[in-house]
């Protein structure tokens, strides 16, 4: 009974590693791809406004649209770590 | 110490049901709101007072009217064309509504984003769905404008390769265009405010913790938590002002693929 007691104390213990483990992983990955996404995006962007300085407008609102996309999913995993408990 | 590590408690996900707060559920959230409203309604009231004048003058006429100018030209004309200005009333209060409920995050004394609850977001993002939607079937009719939708405009190709890609992309037309657009909507703007919070209050609680440890350490590496904290705070300004211009634009742009769908 004793010893079942200490395994039951001990599995909760790891349980709440292994939850502050998954929290990590799930952010550490989900931030991966929208940061060489939104270095994509930005890269192209410059170089347009460098080809023809003129379209700067439309250029700079169509990158702020497109880092918004991307950010978003970097947004998801960051929330879902937080949702993730022991 | 004990109050700074009240500081960074995460209160679990099963208080979001759980109201705690004045009668009729007034708390810290809808005080912003309050405000934000109250500044908005204000900006456009008291800014157009003199309308007769040739030349607008005052603070309150030229924040006004740039306002304004800013929405229309850089949100509608970019996305909606000409015949999109009709919803420039409305854009423009969700703008500057959207813009004032994130300000606070860096406001002293309440330093609070009210975006940093899913309730406003939520909403928001579902009137949007439904005017996108309502303005597609009134003026498409509506099996065109689920036809529209779900099935884009795939280019010449023969019929046998033309029904196998219909079943592949119909269904990730339809779950994006109803219901990964409201759902990304609110999580983005959500999801930034919270993130933005979170940092703050971390690099606060941090800089406050190092200095009352009284290690040398602790003051040694204080200046630096304290420098990120400062920058921190100047990048939420422009994330706020991001965030709330995104999220304009972002309804322009469906509003304006439902009035004009690519052929």
């Amino acid at each position: 009974m004793a010893l079942l007691q200490l395994l039951l104390a001990q599995a909760a213990d790891t349980n709440a590693g292994l939850a502050a483990i998954g929290k990590g992983i799930v952010y550490g990955a989900a931030a991966i791809g929208p940061g060489i996404g939104i270095g994509i995006v930005v890269g192209n962007a410059i170089s347009a406004m460098a080809r023809q300085p003129e379209s700067r407008g439309v250029v700079q609102t169509t990158m702020f649209l497109g880092i918004a996309f991307t950010e978003a999913l970097a947004l998801f995993g960051f929330v879902l770590s937080f949702i993730i408990s022991a | 110490m004990m109050s700074l590590l009240l500081g960074v408690d995460v209160p679990p996900v099963s208080h979001v049901t759980i109201w705690e707060s004045g009668p009729l559920g007034f708390n810290k959230t809808a005080a912003v709101y309050v405000f934000a409203t109250l500044a908005t309604i204000l900006i456009f009231v008291l800014g157009t007072r003199r309308k007769d004048a040739l030349v607008p003058s005052g603070l309150l006429q030229n924040t006004a009217e740039s306002g304004v100018a800013f929405v229309r030209n850089q949100i509608i004309l970019q996305t909606m064309g000409t015949d999109g200005l009709k919803y420039l009333p409305y854009l423009t209060g969700l703008f500057f509504f959207l813009f004032f409920s994130n300000i606070t995050e860096v406001i002293p004394g309440v330093q609070f984003p009210a975006n940093a609850r899913l309730g406003m977001p939520l909403v928001l993002a579902m009137i949007t769905w439904g005017i996108y939607n309502v303005v597609g079937v009134v003026k498409q009719g509506p099996w065109t404008y689920f036809k529209n939708s779900c099935f884009p405009p795939l280019g010449e190709m023969p019929i046998f390769a033309k029904i196998p890609m219909y079943c592949l992309v119909a269904p990730i037309e339809f779950v994006s265009a109803f219901i990964v657009r409201p759902f990304s909507l609110m999580v983005r703007l959500f999801a930034n405010m919270l993130a933005g919070h979170l940092i703050l209050v971390t690099f606060a609680v941090l800089t406050a913790a190092l200095v009352e440890a009284g290690t040398v350490l602790g003051y040694v590496v204080f200046p630096f938590s304290f420098f990120l904290l400062v920058a921190m705070t100047g990048f939420e300004v422009l994330v706020a002002f991001l965030q709330a211009f995104i999220f304009a634009i972002l309804t322009g742009v469906y509003i304006g693929g439902s009035m004009h769908p690519e052929h």
